[in-house]
């Protein structure tokens, strides 16, 4: 089990050589992602990760990739996605350009899951999927489009609970245990590394969608990530989190408000 | 007082198959006013939806929580991990949740809740591990054991499912091994005497 300091040692030192910030990240998350490490990677003790670290540049995107969280699913809390499509889709249609930004999106399965719900309510051709995530090595999948075939059982539930009347099946082609979805979806994805920690806001959305990933913040990161989330979305706009995640800032509910049911959608009404 | 300075204890609760009703009479027994923080973590669905919360609000008069990210810790309170979410102690005031990767085929694992609770509560900690068909939880129950806390494993043989008992008793992390009827009372009992 790695010791309060040797934590510390190491967030700095990944801040210092490389600029990773992760000191305002949940530290009881954290450290278990910390240990994972020196499991999957077979250290003996941190001593040893702590010196390939500091001279290995190129094991760095594995860090970053191990220290944060990318377990993701196609159309997760299916009822978030019947909501989106049933509430928050109609009103979109009505802009001339949607612009969607999937923040933290990890390897791409939600990103995927809404360009499904943008062409079955004909709004694929006028949408911008903007996707970014701190790890570039996830990232990549997203542009490949290739998922485990293992998943789709799982994902076509998903998909049907979410209010979707099509086959799954008709959105990838099987080659042996993977799949491949439409280029048809990808064609409306940009697709960029993008750290909520340090950069700013790159563009103004009508909806955005930043779901379990400032689970992983402190109180202080999140309130911050929240008001680059703020700064990024248009009057009337729609923000989704995840379902158990509160945005707590100053002002909040004074500009936003929740959709009339149980799922995490606010809209920006100031 | 707890050897650690601390002057309330921590009940946290692992449950798997055949638990749900000795959870139950578990919340029942708490008494109101011990001051205590109750940490319940059932396996179950990953769709289930907030039924086990009302059900334990049922059975007792505390304030049943379904825990959300970075919820304060109250005393008298009965906090529940989230379907499909770990739930860990950030401090002694404040919890968070994770999403990662499951553990024993489990999310929330009862191993990640009682790891934490133990290197955050350590003595003051009374851990419960109940009847389950998995060996999660008997790592957990080894920490907060090591870390001075107190763990009651429910006698397998009055156990609906007695694997995951066993796997805790087998890796010698049990204080006190206790039959199902009378879990609660000595639970209650334990609170009372603080």
């Amino acid at each position: 089990m790695v010791k309060e300091d040797e934590l510390e040692l190491l967030l700095q030192t990944l801040y210092q050589l490389y600029g990773y910030d992760f000191t305002n990240y949940a530290k009881a998350s954290l450290k278990r992602r910390v240990n994972r490490l020196l499991v999957i990677d077979r250290f003996p003790s941190f001593a040893e990760l702590f010196y390939q670290v500091k001279n290995d540049p190129d094991y760095l995107s594995h860090v970053v990739q191990q220290l944060t969280v990318n377990v993701t699913e196609m159309f997760r809390d299916p009822l978030l996605f019947k909501a989106i499509r049933e509430q928050v889709l109609p009103i979109l249609a009505t802009h001339p350009v949607i612009r969607i930004w999937h923040a933290g999106c990890s390897t791409g399965e939600e990103v995927y899951s809404m360009a499904i719900l943008l062409q079955e309510a004909n709004l694929l051709h006028k949408s911008l999927l903007y996707a970014t995530d701190i790890n570039p090595l996830v990232i990549e999948n997203i542009r490949r489009g290739i998922f485990p075939v293992s998943q789709m059982q799982q994902y076509s539930e998903n998909y049907h609970a979410s209010g979707g009347r099509e086959e799954f099946s008709k959105y990838y082609t099987v080659k042996y245990d993977l799949v491949k979805f439409d280029e048809s979806l990808k064609s409306k994805m940009i697709v960029a590394t993008h750290n909520l920690v340090a950069d700013r806001s790159f563009n103004e959305f009508q909806l955005i969608l930043c779901r379990n990933v400032l689970i992983y913040f402190d109180r202080d990161l999140q309130e911050k990530v929240l008001n680059l989330f703020d700064q990024s979305l248009e009057k009337l706009g729609f923000l989704v989190l995840g379902s158990k995640e509160n945005p707590r800032f100053t002002d909040f509910s004074k500009t936003y408000t929740q959709l009339t049911n149980n799922q995490k959608i606010w809209r920006k009404m100031g | 007082m707890a050897e650690d300075g601390l002057s309330y204890k921590v009940v946290v609760i692992g449950g798997s198959a055949g638990s749900l009703e000795l959870v139950l009479k578990i919340t029942q027994a708490f008494p109101l006013n011990s001051g205590a923080i109750f940490i319940a973590v059932v396996h179950r669905k990953s769709d289930a939806d907030s039924i086990l919360a009302s059900l334990l609000a049922s059975r007792t008069l505390l304030p049943v929580r379904e825990v959300e990210d970075k919820e304060t810790i109250q005393p008298n309170t009965v906090y529940l991990a989230p379907p499909d979410y770990h739930l860990l102690v950030e401090d002694r005031l404040c919890f968070s949740l994770d999403r990662s990767e499951k553990i024993h085929y489990s999310r929330p694992s009862i191993d990640v809740t009682f790891e934490s609770v133990a290197h955050t509560f350590g003595a003051a900690t009374i851990a419960v591990l109940l009847s389950g068909a998995n060996a999660d939880g008997a790592e957990g129950m080894l920490s907060i054991k090591q870390a001075g806390g107190i763990t009651l494993v429910q006698d397998p043989s009055t156990a609906e499912v007695a694997y995951m008992p066993q796997q805790a008793i087998r890796q010698e992390a049990a204080s006190h091994i206790i039959a199902a009827d009378e879990l609660p009372g000595y639970i209650r009992n334990m609170l009372e005497a603080v």
